[in-house]
């Protein structure tokens, strides 16, 4: 157990954190959804958070790329950085941040546009002006996410006409066309059907070469499957707190945790 | 499904072996009331043709037109420029007040604090409820006179579209309001993520998704806007001929009604149930415009 550990340590002074907290805490109000959460998220690997609904893992999400500024009432304390950037700061430009850090939601949400627009017109928003660039763009996102071949002759039908797992890897397209660094997930599979939720979690397997992956997930098999580092949340004294965070084999395989290991074991949660 | 569809469309049969079938009786009271509601349209379109037709039958709709002039004393019965008042007030000021109205509930939605945001709503629901005779008599005293100092007469198409815009712009505000309310939150969520900007979002998520909405509403204000009597005759001078610019008084087909009905006789009042008929018409096609649009532009059926 001792040697896995060094092991970790070993990886993350080699690879520094590419977004990382620090005693994070949310509360709305007087609830306090999570406290003291501090991870760090990697280049190029998968970092699953897990656990029972109501301990905070979507509220955490949201305080990555200030998502939380637009709720009432909620305060964020503890520090957030994104390589030296404290995104914290009440002055940083949100814009830039939310550019950088992605945001892929449980139920997916194209906007009532048609396919090209859901992707274009960010692109335009963020300066992309170029015709044919903003068209190779658009080309190259929907191939990264294998919808092109699908929906190349129909571009301009609505994308609510789409299924949910093709409006689910519409969203990611549209996060991808703004080269984020990290890509955050919300239960990216959870409201989709079987076989949909397969294509997309292999999509979200293949995005970990380009991307730091943050995917909030039920579903502990499909932590297992895709995870490069997992992170348990718990609620304890009614309030979130992150119990135990690793790499993926380590947590699965030996949990330091009691709770954790009755999750993982199918005992809790 | 057939056993399903039967338990929901009769709920009555559920509850069988209860004492008193409760259910049986409201459904029963709705039916009427609702049977009652539609009857009295129907009874109303159906008395305004019949009151319509001894002039439609010996006339025809020619004399509408054709005539020299309204005047019908003497069997003069051409009232274009009447609908000219009406169309001009009307269309003025639903295009003042529709951008107006837009800006107003997106700041409402979008811009203010939520406290504020709420007193405003407050203020434009109370705006609404203000009675038209109220906005009227302001008109008269205050906006006529203003408007006299500028380019007389000053009781005028131009007094009758800012009192008009007024009078709408609550509710224009209001549905506009109600239907950027009923964007849903993904969206903003999921622009908001994105990294685009308040403007940008407004323009190309919130307009397209709350589109129909908006067109609704702007086709039932311009049915309110129609209708509206008791202000516009008090400011726009009532004189009966095709306006040449705003300055001009105008008269509109509601006015004229209210104005002549009194002493109508014969020819004369038939032609004014005309003139309502025609009312009741314009706005039984913006109503079936506004459901055409609701219907046609709702997203979700459109590539469905």
């Amino acid at each position: 157990m001792t040697v896995t550990n060094l092991d970790n340590s070993k990886a993350r002074t080699q690879q520094p954190a590419l977004m990382r907290t620090e005693q994070l805490s949310l509360s709305y109000g007087k609830k306090i959804a999570f406290e003291d959460v501090s991870i760090a998220i990697n280049q190029s690997k998968i970092t699953a958070l897990v656990g029972p609904s109501g301990c905070g893992k979507s509220s955490f999400l949201s305080c990555l790329n200030r998502l939380t500024d637009l709720i009432d009432n909620c305060r964020v304390t503890g520090r957030i950085f994104l390589e030296k950037w404290d995104v914290m700061n009440r002055n940083i430009d949100t814009i830039a941040l939310r550019r950088r850090v992605g945001h892929i939601f449980q139920k997916p949400n194209p906007f009532p546009l048609d396919l090209w627009k859901n992707i274009a017109f960010p692109l335009k928003e963020h300066g992309v002006k170029n015709r044919q660039e903003i068209d190779s763009i658009v080309e190259r996102v929907l191939k990264d996410v294998g919808l092109w071949d699908e929906v190349k002759d129909r571009l301009k039908d609505s994308a609510l006409a789409l299924s949910g797992g093709q409006q689910q890897r519409l969203c990611i397209a549209r996060a991808l066309a703004l080269e984020p660094e990290v890509l955050l997930m919300d239960e990216p599979c959870s409201a989709l059907d079987p076989i949909s939720s397969g294509v997309v979690e292999d999509l979200i397997a293949s995005l970990r070469q380009k991307y730091a992956l943050l995917v909030v997930t039920h579903n502990l098999a499909q932590a297992k499957r895709i995870a490069d580092y997992v992170g348990v949340f718990w609620v304890r004294d009614n309030r979130g707190k992150l119990i135990e965070f690793g790499e993926a084999k380590q947590v699965f395989e030996s949990p330091q945790h009691d709770l954790t290991a009755a999750y993982i074991s199918g005992h809790r949660g | 499904m057939t056993w399903l569809e039967d338990k929901i469309s009769s709920p009555s049969k559920l509850n069988k072996s209860s004492q008193f079938d409760w259910d049986w009786v409201l459904v029963w009271v709705l039916r009427i009331m609702a049977a009652i509601t539609g009857a009295i349209v129907l009874l109303i379109v159906i008395f305004l043709i019949l009151e319509s037709l001894p002039f439609l039958l010996v006339k025809g709709i020619g004399p509408f037109f054709t005539d020299p002039t309204w005047n019908p004393t003497e069997g003069l019965y051409n009232f274009t420029p009447m609908l000219w008042g009406t169309l001009l007030a009307t269309m003025g000021s639903v295009v003042v007040a529709t951008p107006l109205g837009i800006i107003s509930a997106l700041f409402c939605q979008y811009y203010a604090p939520v406290a504020m945001g709420n007193l405003y709503r407050r203020l434009i629901e109370l705006l609404a409820g203000i009675p038209s005779v109220v906005y009227g008599f302001w008109g008269l005293v205050v906006l006529v006179p203003l408007i006299n100092r500028l380019h007389p007469p000053g009781a005028s198409l131009l007094a009758g579209i800012i009192i008009l815009t007024i009078m709408i712009l609550p509710t224009i505000a209001l549905v506009a309001d109600a239907s950027f309310g009923k964007v849903p939150q993904e969206y903003l969520l999921g622009a908001t993520s994105l990294g685009l900007s308040k403007w940008g979002t407004i323009c190309n998520v919130v307009f397209p998704a709350a589109k129909s909405g908006l067109f609704t509403g702007v086709i039932l204000t311009v049915g309110r806007a129609i209708g509206e009597t008791m202000a516009v005759l008090m400011v726009c001078g009532n004189v009966v001929e095709t306006p040449s610019s705003i300055f001009d008084p105008i008269r509109t087909l509601t006015a004229n009604i209210a104005l002549e009905m009194a002493y109508a006789l014969g020819n004369h009042r038939s032609a004014l149930f005309v003139s309502g008929l025609a009312l009741m018409a314009i706005i039984v096609l913006l109503a079936v415009a506004a459901e055409v649009i609701t219907v046609t532009s709702s997203p979700v059926t459109k590539n469905s």
